[in-house]
């Protein structure tokens, strides 16, 4: 709270002119929020642990609509997205390496771009658009209209009511999204390069893309894309729920929230990168 | 403890309270206050007095800046479980209702018992059904709160605190904005659940009220206090407040239309 407070009066202050306290005001605000939002993780994490059977009846179907939410209902447009990635990106790189004779690349080129690099970010953005800021808008308006204290007041944690079944839904959305995002890619990737007439068989291709994947490819694919899906959900329940907010509040902090959210995934991105590199 | 005292459900000794959106901002010193079982509290103050955030600390909801506040037995329960747990015991209506506006009005009711309990919606449903009954709500039970009135609205919030069967029920200025239909009928309410009514088992309820205005509320067996310049003045009966001289006093007397 006292950070939330904190933050509060740093964003309140006037504006300097000089650019040093400009940074320094920058800078201190972005550790607050950090000091924020991993307090929050670990209160949302201790929940999970604690709560996930309590009152069942009423917190898993929230669950369940949350995964349906922030997964079944976006496999149209993962469908979709999964065509246009796999015309653009996958189909150009497999005509290309095959007609500069580099085919053999193709497996570890297609695990690399593919498999760990755009498909569990791409969809860790979309869905961070698509439902992450519906979610700081629906949470931010609960909060402003007084819904939060009102589940309080009844005994009702909103940790474990109204974030747990967000966390839950959008780690496990964002994880199966990205497997369809990925073989959807990879075989439109394929019937394109085939139609532009390259000379590689589907039993090549995805022999070997099947061959550049490794255990640790699986593993941290998992790990990532859960990652991802809990990083978003807290950031964009963070800014909707975990401070005072009035209803002119909310846009704003839908806007914040969506730029930190990416920021992160970003950054959680690169920490994989190096452990994809040492290991 | 001596038999014939019950224990307080609320107890303030010094007690300094902030404003609920902003708790560097003091709004109340020094307060000391108990509720009993069996008492009716009429809180009056003009608005900013911080009658709602004195509530809200009496309803565990926020924590006090300094002093002791025992709650239900326990003493500054600032987190955890053991706050959501004394909570159940304990009934509170905002002002403004507070009303999930995606739930349909007998899913707004039922919702806190079903958490307690673990129940699916068609467990609780004839419960649910008869205290709508009770508060003659069965008619909006199937429509979302911004589909009724204020003044049905209002009357929805009261029948969520009252699903669990509080021990003490806290209401935040509960006749304003209410017509003079709906102000009598929650008068008349609030008197037969203080008395016992037959939803409570006819067991008698503790009652806490906010005002702005004392007129209403008029009665020889209601206690009083004002809130009045950051402080909190224990005013004792009616025939006491009609007696007192206290600054603060005209401005809640005479609002009464």
């Amino acid at each position: 709270m006292l950070a939330l407070a904190n933050q509060q009066v740093l964003r309140d202050s006037p504006v300097s002119r000089s650019y040093s306290v400009y940074l320094g005001r920058k800078l201190l605000l972005f550790f607050l929020m950090m000091h924020g939002l991993g307090a929050f993780a670990l209160i949302t994490m201790g929940v999970i642990w604690r709560k996930f059977y309590v009152a069942a009846k009423v917190v898993h179907p929230h669950i369940r609509q949350e995964i349906a939410r922030s997964g079944t209902a976006l496999l149209p447009m993962f469908f979709f997205l999964a065509l246009a990635l796999g015309f653009v990106i996958v189909g150009q790189t497999v005509s290309t390496l095959a007609r500069v004779g580099a085919g053999e690349y193709l497996g570890t080129m297609m695990v690399i771009v593919v498999v760990r690099e755009l498909g569990p970010l791409l969809t860790a953005m979309l869905v961070l658009a698509r439902v992450g800021s519906a979610n700081v808008i629906e949470l931010g308006t609960a909060r402003a209209l007084g819904e939060v204290e009102a589940l309080e007041a009844l005994g009702i944690d909103p940790v474990h009511y109204l974030i747990m079944p967000r966390v839950i839904g959008m780690a496990l959305g964002v994880f199966s999204l990205s497997i369809y995002l990925i073989i959807g890619a990879l075989t439109s990737g394929y019937l394109f390069a085939f139609l532009q007439g390259a000379s590689m068989t589907p039993g090549d291709y995805f022999r070997q893309i099947a061959d550049a994947l490794g255990w640790l490819d699986f593993a941290l694919l998992a790990i990532k894309t859960l990652a991802f899906g809990f990083l978003i959900a807290v950031v964009t329940c963070y800014n909707g729920l975990a401070q005072p907010l009035r209803l002119e509040d909310v846009s704003r902090v839908a806007v914040r929230a969506v730029t930190q959210g990416i920021i992160l995934c970003v950054t959680l991105d690169a920490f994989f990168i190096i452990l994809y590199a040492i290991t | 403890m001596n038999p014939t005292s019950p224990e307080p459900l609320i107890e303030m000794q010094n007690v300094t309270v902030s404003a609920m959106r902003d708790d560097s901002f003091v709004v109340l010193k020094k307060v000391d206050w108990k509720v009993v079982p069996g008492e009716f509290w009429v809180l009056g103050g003009p608005q900013y007095s911080g009658k709602t955030d004195l509530l809200m600390l009496a309803a565990g909801l926020v924590s006090p800046v300094e002093g002791s506040c025992r709650w239900m037995g326990m003493e500054n329960v600032s987190t955890g479980d053991a706050r959501l747990a004394g909570r159940l015991r304990m009934g509170l209506v905002f002002q403004g209702g507070q009303l999930f506006n995606r739930m349909s009005i007998a899913e707004n009711v039922a919702l806190p018992i079903r958490y307690r309990d673990n129940l699916e919606a068609d467990q609780v449903a004839p419960e649910v059904a008869g205290l709508l009954d009770a508060m003659e709500l069965s008619f909006c039970a199937g429509s979302k709160p911004m589909q009724v009135s204020a003044n049905w609205r209002s009357r929805v919030a009261l029948a969520r605190a009252l699903i669990l069967k509080p021990e003490i029920l806290l209401l935040d200025n509960p006749l304003s904005g209410l017509g003079g239909r709906h102000r009598a009928w929650l008068q008349d309410f609030l008197d037969q659940l203080w008395k016992g009514h037959p939803w409570l088992d006819n067991r008698p309820l503790t009652l806490v009220v906010t005002t702005d205005d004392f007129g209403p509320w008029q009665s020889s067996s209601r206690r009083f206090a004002l809130l009045h310049d950051g402080r909190f003045q224990n005013l004792g009966f009616w025939m006491d407040v009609a007696q007192s001289s206290h600054p603060g006093l005209p401005e809640l007397l005479h609002e009464t239309p």
